[in-house]
């Protein structure tokens, strides 16, 4: 496992989290996470041959509902909190930048 | 007339029903009492009180009163993380700072359904992330015994609207600790159901695997209320069991003879504040004097929790958070690409806390660390579900502290967010084993902060619990302070000081 988290490593985990993080976060995330990361790091010492991880904690089989179209939340409230709609929709910009 | 501020939701249910208060005092009467006080605690992110006194004034108006409604007339603070149609919800985030739910979460309607009156939204930590409401982008709630000090959190608001008299009735979520610990800070109790209890449609998601939602009362009695009415499959939420709900309240009979308290001794050794140890002792001995029988128990596993907790808590919130991108509710800030948008909307609207927590999650999840960090901690939380199975062989519920110390001062930890995980050491089992817990008061320190006795019970054995917590209620007089009333003096207990059962 790696050790002091770099600002390359910040900056990779930022990109994938799809957060865009000013300079002064970079280093403080650096110093912070890997800090925690250190104390993580206990997990190594479980003796975790043959065990099973826990995903779930629910026993019971998920149960199955018929697939019977229902009444939704219409349209206007759906995007009564929209922060840009526009003819019903949701706008956004330009998902092909400026090309 | 009778001072709401002091009364159990059941005294005040019982009132409205006789005629003897209206809907409408109780809730004048809360709302002046937030007026006085809420400026310096902060309970409250949002008030509602129009609302709230045209909701009272109708069941006032009812035919032959609102007398077979279980909550009629009863004030209660709802959680800013659960849905409310038409109030806003913002989870102590500014990224959802004008977002107004179209729906209610399933236990809000529930309660409306049975008469409790909503007052408004109570602080918490940002998304529930947080152990002091300190992260909440509205700023911090008060202690009451100590304005100086934190309520705990993430569920601050609510264990504050409680502890200050502002509601007899609130709800919180509890993912590490989130409704316990706030509960133990604050000198209420504060009931952790089994994953699965109690419907999550409605609740602003942290961590999938680990939520749910409880009630903050005074009494076990009114827990035992609430928990009736937000308890049972739900079809809008999947993970709602299906197995039937028993009457709580019929379960507080009084009678724990026999009951097999188990006390992890050895995890109990180290970093317990004094205060706190000798209130959990004196708490024992409370339980044996009504005819529980303690022993020790090992959780060889629970020094573990903590690591486990946050690997796999913060890995499911980078997952759970990824839809706030600006798209279909929320802030959004401007950017000339779509990526641009979601990446400045994001760095714009979370808070510190929330990205360190996304960051550490991600970094969990990613290729290369997933086995290292992910999945060992998951295989750790099997080894901690495991370790309390062997237990419930044994024993019928698992006693600890809810806390190591009381009410830390604000911002004594803000600098060091790693210290500010610590304080879950106690809380973050529970949830990871799915299983029910609450936090009941059981004395105070010598700087006169309030303690919290943890209870863990079985799978679903949530009456266990509240029958527990009844009988303790009954020996003890914690319960009834308040803040800013003097303290009650411990009640002398027949034989000499506990000795801890070692093996």
């Amino acid at each position: 496992m790696p050790d002091d988290l770099t600002i390359g490593d910040v900056e990779r985990i930022a990109a994938l989290a799809r957060l865009a993080l000013t300079d002064g976060e970079k280093s403080l995330y650096a110093r912070q996470l890997t800090r925690i990361l250190d104390y993580a790091r206990q997990v190594a010492e479980l003796d975790t041959r043959d065990v099973m991880p826990t995903s779930s904690i629910v026993d019971e089989v998920v149960p199955e509902r018929p697939d019977t179209a229902r009444p939704s939340l219409d349209r206007e409230a759906a995007l009564a909190n929209a922060p840009d709609a526009a003819s019903g929709l949701f706008r956004v910009p330009k998902v092909l930048g400026d090309a | 007339m009778p001072d709401p501020g002091t009364m159990t939701g059941r005294e005040i249910r019982d009132a409205v029903a006789r005629r003897d208060l209206s809907a409408t005092d109780v809730c004048r009467s809360c709302l002046s009492r937030i007026e006085q006080l809420d400026a310096v605690l902060h309970a409250f992110i949002t008030v509602d009180p129009d609302r709230a006194l045209d909701r009272a004034a109708d069941l006032d108006r009812r035919p032959g009163g609102s007398a077979r409604l279980p909550l009629a007339g009863v004030p209660v603070a709802i959680k800013d993380n659960l849905c409310t149609t038409g109030l806003r919800t913002t989870a102590g985030s500014r990224i959802l700072d004008g977002f107004v739910p179209p729906y209610d979460a399933t236990v809000v309607a529930r309660l409306s359904a049975a008469g409790a009156i909503v007052l408004g939204k109570t602080n918490c930590d940002e998304f529930a992330m947080g152990s002091s409401t300190e992260h909440s982008a509205f700023g911090p709630s008060r202690n009451p015994w100590s304005p100086d000090r934190t309520p705990g959190g993430s569920s601050g608001g609510s264990a504050v609207a409680v502890a200050a008299g502002f509601a007899p009735l609130a709800l919180g979520s509890d993912t590490g600790g989130s409704i316990r610990q706030p509960a133990a800070f604050c000198g209420v109790l504060g009931l952790k159901p089994t994953y699965g209890r109690v419907s999550r449609y409605g609740l602003i998601a942290f961590a999938s695997s680990l939520d749910q939602v409880g009630p903050f009362a005074r009494t076990a009695f009114d827990a035992a209320l609430v928990l009736d009415l937000i308890a049972g499959v739900d079809p809008a939420d999947a993970t709602s069991a299906t197995r039937a709900v028993p009457r709580y309240e019929d379960a507080l009979t009084g009678d724990i003879r026999g009951l097999r308290v188990g006390v992890p001794w050895s995890v109990l050794e180290h970093g317990v504040d004094a205060d706190v140890r000798a209130a959990f002792d004196r708490s024992l001995e409370v339980l044996r004097q009504r005819g529980a029988v303690v022993s020790d128990i090992a959780l060889p596993h629970s020094k573990y929790g903590i690591p486990v907790y946050y690997l796999v808590a913060t890995a499911e919130a980078s997952a759970n958070l990824a839809r706030y991108d600006g798209v279909r509710y929320g802030s959004r800030a401007p950017a000339a690409t779509l990526t641009g948008m979601y990446e400045q909307t994001r760095d714009a609207g979370f808070g510190a806390e929330v990205k360190r927590r996304i960051m550490l999650g991600t970094y969990a999840l990613s290729a290369g660390y997933y086995d290292a960090y992910y999945r060992r901690a998951q295989q750790g939380r099997t080894l901690i579900r495991r370790d309390f199975d062997d237990a419930f062989h044994r024993v019928d519920v698992v006693a600890m502290p809810t806390t190591p110390g009381p009410a830390f001062r604000l911002g004594e930890r803000l600098d060091d967010p790693l210290q500010m995980y610590l304080a879950d050491i106690f809380t973050v089992s529970a949830p990871l084993a799915g299983l029910p817990a609450v936090s009941i008061p059981c004395g105070f320190t010598s700087g006169r902060l309030p303690v919290g006795f943890q209870l863990i019970g079985r799978s679903f054995d949530e009456e266990t619990l509240l029958r527990t917590a009844d009988a303790f209620e009954r020996d003890t007089e914690w319960w009834k302070a308040e803040p800013g009333k003097p303290r009650p003096t411990p009640r002398p207990v027949a034989s000499s000081p506990s000795q801890p059962a070692r093996r």
